[in-house]
Parts: C-alpha cells; sequence; structure tokens
C-alpha cells in the first residue's frame, strides 16, 4: 500500500506570542496569517504572555519553533528569558525568532544570544516561511 | 511487538510522567510517520504501547458551534477540577484551512490562567483534513493522555462537520453549547447534533432571550423518544467567564456519570467504551479507503463512470491490494 509519500512534508507547528506588555499584534496577526496560508499550524497566544507561559504551550504543543513579536524595545530581555527557559527544558532544538521594531545594531547580540532569525519592518512574510522550513530540523 | 530504542526511551520518559515525552508521543500518534514500506509503525506501536498503560479518564466531549464559549467553558471546568487536585487534559480541535492545510489554533489563548499549572495539559489539534484520520488521530491522542493518567479530559470540537460531531461521540458524556444568539427554537429542533447531546449548556446567559431559548431547548428535547429511566439531557445555563452555572455543570456531568455506571449494559458506560472501541476501528477502515481511492488514479473511476465496471467491484479489488499489501 502506498497511499501517501514516505516522505510527505511534516506539517510545522509553531507557537506565535507578544511577550510582556504590548499592545500592538498586528504584526503578529499578519505573521501568524502568513504562515497558516503557507500549510503550518499555528499556535496563537497573543498579547502579554511570559516567558513561562510561552515555553510551556510549547512544550505542551510540541512546537517546533517560536515566533516573538516585539514592538515595545524590551526584545532583548524578552528574547533572553525565553531561550533561557527552552535551555532549562532541555528545549533548545526549539527553533527561537521574532520580530518588531528592532534596531539593527542589537541584531548581532540577538543572534549571540541563540535567536536564530529575526524580522524587522519591511521583511516580506514568505522570507520568514522560507526561514522557518529550513531551519527546523526533522525531530526523531 | 518490536519497539525501537529510541522508541523505548521515548516511552521510559512517557511513563515518569515528563511532559514533554508525551507533547512527543501525541505528535507522533497525531502524525502518523511512515516507514519505507509505506506503513505507520512507529505510530501504531506506540498507540499499542501507550494503549497498555490505560487507565480511564472520564471523558467529557464540548461541542457546539464557532464562538459558543468551548474554551472558556472548558477553562471554568479546569478551575473547578484542579481546586479539588485532579488533573485535567484538553484536546482542542479547530479547523484547518481546506486551501492550505494550514490553520490558527487559538483555543488555548482561553485557557492561559492554567498555564503554570502542572496539572493542566493543553494540546491544540488541526482537523487536518481528511475523512477519517481525524477521527483516527483523535482517538489515538486520547488514548495516550489516559495512559499518561489524567483524571479528566476535555475534547473540544466545533460542533458543525460530520466527523467533528463524530468524535465528540467518543467521550463518556457530551456537552453541547449554544447562546441565546444561536436562532429560536426552531434552530436546535432541526440542528442534527442535539441527539448526540447528553447535556445542553445555554451559555453567555446574560444575553437576552436566555430563559426563552432554554425553555425552546427543553421544549425540542421532550419531543424526542425517551423512556422512563432513560437519560433525559438537562438543560442548564452558564456565564462561562465569571463562573455562574459552572457547578451546576459539574453536578449534571457528574449526574450523568453516576447514569452511565447504573445502566452498565445498554446505555451505560461499558455501552460507551464499546462504541468508542467501534468507531476506532471504523475510524481506521475509514481512513484506509480514503488512502485507497487516492492512490487508485483516475483512470479507474472514468471506467466506473461509464458504466464499464462497478463501484462495488472497484472497492472489491483495492480490497484486496489491501490485503495483500499488509501480508507481505
Amino acid at each position: 500500500m502506498e497511499p501517501t509519500p514516505p516522505n510527505k512534508p511534516r506539517t510545522l507547528r509553531i507557537i506565535i506570542a507578544k511577550p510582556g506588555m504590548d499592545g500592538h499584534d498586528r504584526g503578529a496577526k499578519i505573521i501568524a496569517r502568513a504562515l497558516r496560508d503557507a500549510g503550518m499550524e499555528v499556535i496563537y497566544l497573543g498579547l502579554r504572555q511570559t516567558a513561562q507561559s510561552i515555553v510551556h504551550a510549547a512544550i505542551q504543543e510540541d512546537a517546533d519553533a517560536i515566533g516573538l513579536s516585539i514592538l515595545s524595545g524590551s526584545h532583548m530581555h524578552h528574547f533572553r528569558e525565553v531561550h533561557q527557559l527552552l535551555e532549562a527544558q532541555n528545549a533548545l532544538d526549539i527553533v527561537l525568532f521574532g520580530g518588531g521594531i528592532i534596531p539593527e545594531e542589537d541584531l548581532p547580540a540577538l543572534l549571540e544570544l541563540g535567536v536564530r532569525g529575526v524580522f524587522t519592518p519591511g521583511a516580506h512574510t514568505a522570507e520568514v516561511v522560507a526561514f522557518l522550513q529550513e531551519n527546523v530540523r526533522e525531530k526523531i | 511487538m518490536q519497539t525501537s530504542p529510541l522508541q523505548d526511551s521515548l516511552l521510559t520518559a512517557f511513563q515518569g510522567g515528563q511532559e514533554r515525552a508525551l507533547a512527543r508521543v501525541l505528535t507522533l500518534l497525531e502524525g502518523g510517520r511512515q516507514d519505507s514500506r509505506g506503513q505507520d509503525s512507529m505510530g501504531q506501536e506506540l498507540l499499542q504501547a501507550v494503549r497498555q498503560l490505560g487507565k480511564r479518564s472520564r471523558v467529557v466531549g464540548i461541542t457546539g458551534p464557532p464562538g459558543a464559549g468551548k474554551s472558556t467553558l472548558s477553562d471554568a471546568l479546569i478551575s473547578v477540577y484542579r481546586a479539588r487536585g485532579e488533573t485535567v487534559a484538553v484536546l482542542a480541535v479547530d479547523p484547518s484551512s481546506p486551501f492550505s492545510g494550514g490553520a490558527i489554533l487559538g483555543d488555548r489563548i482561553r485557557m492561559l490562567r492554567h498555564t503554570h499549572d502542572s496539572g493542566v495539559f493543553v494540546r491544540s489539534v488541526a482537523t487536518r483534513g481528511a475523512l477519517g484520520g481525524l477521527a483516527q488521530s483523535v482517538s489515538a491522542m486520547l488514548s495516550a493522555l489516559e495512559g499518561f493518567g489524567f483524571d479528566h479530559i476535555l475534547l473540544e470540537t466545533v460542533g458543525v462537520g460530520q466527523s467533528e460531531v463524530d468524535i465528540a461521540q467518543v467521550a463518556d458524556s457530551v456537552v453541547l453549547v449554544l447562546t441565546p444568539a444561536g436562532g429560536d427554537g426552531i434552530q436546535a429542533f432541526k440542528a442534527g447534533i442535539l441527539e448526540i447531546a447528553d447535556l445542553l449548556v445555554v451559555n453567555k446567559a446574560d444575553l437576552p432571550e436566555a430563559d426563552r431559548f432554554s425553555r425552546a431547548l427543553s421544549g425540542a428535547l421532550e419531543l424526542g423518544d425517551h423512556g422512563f429511566d432513560s437519560w433525559m439531557p438537562p438543560v442548564l445555563q452558564t456565564i462561562a467567564p465569571s463562573g455562574t452555572g459552572i457547578s451546576e455543570l459539574v453536578l449534571a456531568l457528574e449526574r450523568h456519570q453516576t447514569y452511565l455506571r447504573e445502566n452498565n449494559t445498554a446505555t451505560g458506560l461499558e455501552a460507551r467504551r464499546l462504541k468508542r472501541a467501534r468507531f476506532e476501528v471504523r475510524s481506521s477502515l475509514l481512513q484506509w479507503a480514503e488512502q485507497l481511492t487516492g492512490a487508485a488514479g483516475n483512470a479507474v473511476f472514468s471506467r466506473v463512470a461509464q458504466g464499464q465496471i462497478s463501484p462495488l467491484e472497484v472497492a472489491r479489488t483495492l480490497l484486496e491490494e489491501l490485503n495483500r499489501s499488509s501480508l507481505s
């Protein structure tokens, strides 16, 4: 029986969240919609999340990646905290990426921290889709 | 049954109560990995393994139209069960896009206050299209959650499509959630989902017309054929965000469980479990049917369309093929 091809691409599961006190969720919603339209499953957590709630959701949902949208200027803090919690859970295989109003001079430090991709205003949604398809590794 | 070392370590972690192992097992059961023979051996072996652990959870299906408040109601139920120290898992099913196959799963957002509670496990599930496929993966995932040892499992589905309504029926008790804005009693009367409900909840009962809508529902239910000692679905009112009516709902659920236990033959708990097992087998058959017809190619169907060969004949041939492939 050869009903479905054995190497059929797996459906990617992505968490999209906004950490902290930042009420602007249009960007997060646009990304969520774009990922859905690219055939991914988006677990949308929305506004005012803590690092704990984000990592907890990512574990339970067995997510492939976590995308954070931050427009409040507190990106260094939130990315660091989420990364540390992922590390504590031995879950660094979950790809951490994000976007928002993030100054260019902060990008090297974010990448150094373990953030795998950062998308700032002007980035095309197709870039985010391609990034995820390239960076998410096969599980098990 | 042969298991791989990788699976063994996953199962050990699963039995050790590690959340991450449960999450991974759910992914495998949902996705159905295929090996070189095109068979989903990993998922099947895991499923057998977790089924053997099986303690029985109380499974409550929560279904109803989009926006009726199913997730918020689940959230309120979680609070009640957690206050008693009982553990809860939620399987929240949302639709996949028929166009891209993707999905935005937004049920979890209603249950965020339990996010730091290790006694609560929420998993979002996308329908992923295929007839039979969803039913099969949801039954498998339920078995995994039972194997992990949760006291309660809430299974949340959008009660609009046949497959979603079917899925709710694998639950011990089915709660149908409606709102006063859902039309008059005639709407409820004609909706086929009324028959599967063990309990009816009129949520958002602070909206106008809630009482009238509840009476119309009770009226519609009383018209049905029910015996002296058979279960009569109660109609309850709730306002989920404030918790109003939730303790009455919990009580009604317990009364239904008691009813199932006391009528443990024809309509009771054992009958429900048999129904669920039958449903699981049927889902696998449907899944095969979907895969076989999908793989068969258009030529054979065009012969059927032109009347050169009967649909029954083709179906028999496909079944024989299935037999041969699984025996080899």
